[in-house]
């Protein structure tokens, strides 16, 4: 798939604004853009209102190890149904403060994506409407998909 | 001019048996089933069933999907933690006499998912009578696990099936898992998660066997 489109918004965003975008990378047919955490909302805002990026595909979370700093990486696929292109978005977060802003303001779908990463590797985001767990049960202890959570868990659901 | 005739004219009008051999013999003879298919066990379960296997011969094929019309349990799959209170559930609605059957590696002892998510055998939840092994099992060996059932209800007495309290239903379910309705808070989650043992004493199972 073509990354043109997408070229061309991040670019002209970055031209607006050059703290929006930390770091672009176009490989493999795939183009992500890593945005630090203080400006996401409005990366979303603007890619969604001024550059025709309407669709959330997906939004999920990503645990790079406890060795990695930053640790924790969320990651926002955006398409484009008119112009037939995505664009991936990533935010890098340290172990210590796992909070990024919710972008349930942009997109209503983001809610239970952010509550599933929320439930599984343990991210926090500021501002969203009803930050519960989603797949596990409410009074799991730990998030399941962080590398350093025991695979049986821990007491007392550990059965072992 | 039946069978019935012959047997009533060579037999006195008044029989004397011993209640529990008669009142077993007719629970055996008429299993009902729960339908409980909760993985790939479920498709061997329903091939028991079928026309090549026929579960019928042995009086256990009418497959109920309400508990309450049910009195045999078959678990057939491997249950997740947030399934664990509805099956529990499930299992208290169902009226004595019942019985519970684990089907498969998984229902039994949690088979290859030795992992947080997966119940490590269904005896932590319900009593279990008869364990069927095998990843998955089967369909034979789901008839011969129903024709053991069966030779183990013959050994039953009536007195020992009386119905689970409620408490200790209450007691059973695993915490946590219970549906959150709509608009709890984080907070409000996090104040019912107070540590209680996962394991549930089958207490039931004590009064049975005792």
């Amino acid at each position: 798939m073509s990354t043109e489109f997408a070229r061309e918004a991040i670019e002209k965003l970055r031209t607006g604004n050059e703290n929006l975008v930390a770091d672009v990378k176009d490989a493999l047919g795939e183009y992500t853009a890593t945005v630090p955490a203080s400006s996401i909302v409005e990366v979303c805002e603007k890619l969604k209102n001024e550059h025709g990026f309407d669709l959330l595909a997906d939004l999920c979370g990503c645990d790079r190890g406890p060795e990695d700093d930053p640790r924790f990486e969320v990651n926002y696929h955006l398409f484009s149904t008119e112009h037939y292109n995505r664009v991936r978005l990533k935010v890098l977060l340290s172990e210590d403060s796992p909070n990024v802003d919710t972008v349930t303001t942009v997109w209503k779908t983001a809610n239970w994506h952010e509550r599933e990463t929320y439930d599984l590797v343990g991210i926090i985001f500021n501002g969203h409407p009803d930050l519960r767990r989603i797949l596990l049960p409410s009074d799991f202890d730990g998030h399941a998909l962080r590398k350093d959570y025991p695979l049986r868990g821990y007491e007392p659901y550990s059965l072992t | 001019m039946g069978l019935e005739n012959k047997i009533f004219e060579s037999l006195p009008d008044v029989l004397t048996v011993k209640l529990d051999a008669v009142i077993n013999w007719s629970r055996k003879s008429s299993l009902w089933p729960a339908t409980f298919g909760l993985a790939c066990c479920a498709i061997e379960m329903m091939n028991t069933v079928s026309a090549r296997n026929d579960l019928s011969r042995f009086g256990a094929e009418t497959f109920r999907a309400s508990p309450r019309q049910a009195d045999v349990m078959i678990v057939s799959g491997r249950v997740s933690r947030k399934m664990a209170p509805v099956l529990r559930r499930i299992y208290d609605q169902m009226p004595e006499p019942k019985w519970v059957i684990s089907m498969g590696a998984c229902a039994t002892s949690g088979g290859v998912f030795d992992n947080y998510a997966i119940v490590q055998g269904v005896d932590k939840v319900v009593p279990v009578d008869v364990y069927v092994p095998g990843c998955p099992p089967r369909p034979e060996m789901l008839v011969h696990a129903i024709t053991m059932l069966q030779e183990k209800i013959m050994k039953e007495s009536v007195k020992e099936r009386t119905d689970t309290y409620e408490d200790e239903s209450r007691r059973s379910i695993v915490p946590g898992t219970l549906p959150v309705t709509e608009g709890t808070t984080l907070e409000e989650c996090a104040k019912d998660a107070e540590t209680k043992p996962y394991s549930v004493p089958s207490e039931h199972e004590k009064r049975r066997s005792s």
